[in-house]
């Protein structure tokens, strides 16, 4: 049984090597923390989303801090104000990585909102 | 016996008072809802429109214009493009009298919508607009089938921008929603302020106070397909 | 030796056959893989027309499923032996069709990959809510019917299984119509004839739907059907055509007599293009009147004039309900009662529907899965009806 788990042991750990060498480099736009760490918000952002979502849709009561709006606005890439034009933007590379298929910018913006202002100036 | 039945009444007491403790809060936060984000929409408010149709000029889209930038919407009137305002000119067959209107969602108090969609994706919010919560939108469309006024649209074609404050996405149904968002802000929706004409008041109807519930007391006005008593919350005066 | 040779193209025919309706299927999947990444501006439907040709292949292929347990009921309701014969090859068919339609139903959807939600969030006021368990019960209900006539030890509890299937069904088909008699708006519906002109034409389209079935698996196995039994189950067929006629009738009847819907009943009617035509030629003329001549006029009524009239009736029946379902929404709305309107959104116009490519595909992928799970059961399980020699009951 000790002999197995130290195989089993033994299998994981070029495992968790390779995990953190292919580690998805993020374009993470200005960044910066607003709501919580780093780790707490890699875990539960999506708690966050989905709770914030069902209160501002279908009772009105609006966030100023969470709101997806406010984490496209931090998060998008400097270079092309997006979260998911490329392999690196800030939610593709992580999700990518993880297989998770993200939903919300078939209908959400995915730039900030002063650059499609922007555009709509031009 | 006895000594358990006070202790159990004891132990109900302090906690209902606790729970009164934690709720109220909640509760008084329920009834200031005017122009704050943060809280909730108050059940004790009924947003409403009262269009005056003689102030209404035939051939004048204003309205529409002002709804589609706001909303990001295409301006496109093929059969397959979302329309959120609608311009419909009537004319009496009796009598040949012509107007013209603005037409959208009538924001019902009973809401045919509402009934027939399958996962509460169409639902009133409480301060009585009535919204498409597209998270849960499937699609099917019943909602349309079931609207007496036709004031919904599917969305046909995968979208791209969209207005970051309104989101609207492919395979969804979606209609006017009374521009909750400026509304919860305290700005007014953009049709009303887009009408050059002043022909739309837009308002608490619940407040007797209000400017369009004083009028809606002084002046007739009517809903559109009254027969069917979903008491609209948008009303016509001059039809 | 001969015989082997006729048993192996047998053999060959039911791969082919297979093949045939995988490939059917896989078109249907093609065409629900274009309208997911295209949008739904690739079909016909638009804003006005928001149900088109995806919905009449699956309304009627639910309705049929439904009214194919007729056969069924017959025989464990009412014990009539040569109904109890043919039950478990009814609820085969009812479960394929229900298969069927309701793949076309959730493929059409604006958002399939939200199934989980619709199964979560329930909505207990509408109608569509209803018949997600209406459709889930008799799933089960069907199955536990079948289970209760072909394993021997649950005979017992086949009479049970089957009143509860008898009950079901009625309030299915009445949910099927209710979906219409809800819309209040619309002059084409809201009205309470609807759940019961379904559930008549669901015994109509239903029997149909088996005649077919049963005479294609008798010629496959060298069969003939007893003529006694043909001549009952025609003369039955008969009597659920006119009934379901006689249904429909009085729907456009009653919509004549209120004045605001003489408008939409002149358009289904007489001058509303190709609807009157589908109406009158597909659904009168094509689907009721030549069928009961064929069945009923003396010297025809035989295995292939029923099998022919049995064809037209399943084709009437998708005629009227393209009339129903498409015509119903191609007549303006009502907005202003007493007004000509007009507008950007098609107000007071007729609208234009052209079905597209993307949509006969998805339709037909539905009659597909129906033939695929008929097939194959029928070949592994024994569904073939065993007929003792008739006698009248």
């Amino acid at each position: 049984m000790k002999l197995l788990l130290s195989l089993l042991f033994c299998l994981c750990i070029p495992a968790v090597f390779a995990a953190e060498a292919n580690t998805p480099k993020l374009d993470i736009g200005k960044g910066g923390q607003c709501v919580k760490d780093t780790q707490w918000m890699r875990i539960n952002h999506m708690h966050l989303l989905i709770h914030q979502r069902d209160e501002a849709v279908r009772k009105g009561i609006r966030s100023e801090q969470i709101s997806l709006k406010n984490c496209v606005d931090c998060h998008a890439s400097t270079k092309d104000d997006s979260v998911v034009a490329r392999d690196d933007s800030f939610c593709v590379g992580c999700h990518r990585y993880a297989a998770v298929s993200i939903d919300c910018f078939e209908c959400h913006a995915s730039k900030r909102k002063i650059a499609l202002a922007n555009k709509d100036a031009q | 016996m006895s000594d358990l039945n006070t202790q159990r009444r004891q132990f109900l007491k302090t906690t209902l008072g606790a729970a009164a403790v934690a709720i109220a809060p909640g509760m008084l936060l329920f009834d200031v809802a005017h122009g704050n984000p943060q809280a909730a929409a108050s059940g004790k408010v009924r947003w409403g429109m009262l269009v005056d149709i003689n102030q209404c000029k035939d051939g004048c889209n204003d309205c529409v214009t002002a709804c589609n930038k706001e909303n990001g919407l295409s301006g496109g009137t093929k059969s397959t493009d979302p329309q959120w305002i609608r311009k419909i000119s009537i004319k009496d067959v009796s009598t040949g009298h012509e107007q013209s209107l603005p037409m959208m969602c009538q924001h019902c108090e009973h809401p045919p919508c509402v009934d027939v969609c399958p996962t509460q994706a169409s639902f009133k919010r409480a301060d009585g607009i009535v919204l498409v919560d597209r998270h849960r939108c499937i699609g099917c469309r019943y909602c349309m089938m079931a609207c007496p006024y036709k004031a919904r649209s599917f969305v046909h074609e995968p979208l791209e921008n969209q207005n970051p404050d309104v989101p609207r996405g492919k395979g969804t149904v979606e209609a006017c929603n009374m521009c909750v968002l400026r509304i919860d802000n305290g700005l007014q929706p953009a049709c009303v302020e887009g009408c050059q004409n002043k022909a739309i008041l837009f308002g608490d109807l619940n407040d007797a106070n209000s400017e369009i519930a004083k009028k809606i007391q002084s002046v007739a006005s009517v809903q559109v397909r009254a027969d069917l008593q979903l008491n609209t919350g948008i009303r016509y005066q001059g039809l | 030796m001969a015989d082997l040779s006729a048993l192996r193209f047998k053999n060959q025919m039911f791969y082919v056959l297979l093949a045939a309706g995988g490939l059917v299927v896989m078109a249907g999947l093609f065409a629900v893989y274009m309208m997911e990444s295209h949008g739904h501006i690739i079909t016909g439907m638009n804003n006005q027309i928001v149900w088109g040709l995806p919905h009449v292949f699956a309304i009627f292929l639910i309705v049929a499923a439904s009214g194919v347990l007729n056969v069924a009921s017959i025989g464990s309701v009412f014990g009539k032996s040569i109904y109890k014969a043919r039950a478990p090859l009814a609820g085969l068919l009812s479960l394929a069709m229900l298969g069927g339609g309701l793949a076309v139903l959730m493929l059409d959807l604006g958002r399939p990959d939200r199934f989980i939600v619709a199964a979560t969030n329930y909505n207990i006021t509408s109608v569509f809510a209803w018949n997600i368990v209406l459709y889930t019960g008799m799933f089960s209900l069907v199955l536990i019917y079948i289970w209760t006539m072909m394993e021997q030890r649950m005979n017992g509890w086949t009479k049970p299984a089957g009143f509860a299937v008898f009950a079901w069904r009625f309030i299915l088909t009445t949910g099927t119509g209710l979906i219409f008699a809800f819309l209040i708006a619309r002059q084409a519906y809201g009205s309470a004839i609807l759940p019961p002109m379904f559930i008549v034409l669901s015994f109509a389209w239903g029997f149909a739907v088996f005649h077919i079935v049963q005479s294609v698996i008798y010629a496959w196995n060298d069969k003939t059907l007893d003529p006694e039994i043909m001549r009952s189950k025609k003369n039955l067929l008969g009597v659920f055509v006119i009934g379901a006629l006689y249904l429909v009738a009085v729907y456009h009847m009653t919509n004549l007599y209120f004045s605001h819907k003489t408008g939409f009943e002149n358009f289904i009617l007489l001058d509303g293009g190709i609807f009157p035509n589908l109406f009158w030629w597909g659904y009168v003329v094509l689907g009721n009147l030549v069928p009961l001549a064929l069945i009923y006029v003396p010297g025809l009524g035989k295995g292939k004039c029923v099998f022919m009239a049995s064809s037209l009736i399943v084709l009437g029946g998708f005629a009227l309900l393209y009339v129903f379902i498409i015509g119903g929404q191609a007549y303006p709305l009502d907005i202003f009662p007493g007004y000509e309107v007009s507008s950007t959104f098609a107000d007071g116009q007729i609208t234009e529907y052209h079905p597209s490519i993307y949509e006969f595909l998805l339709g037909f992928a539905g009659l597909a899965i129906a033939f695929l799970i008929t097939t194959v059961s029928v070949r592994i399980l024994n569904f073939m009806p065993k007929d003792k020699p008739y006698i009248a009951d």
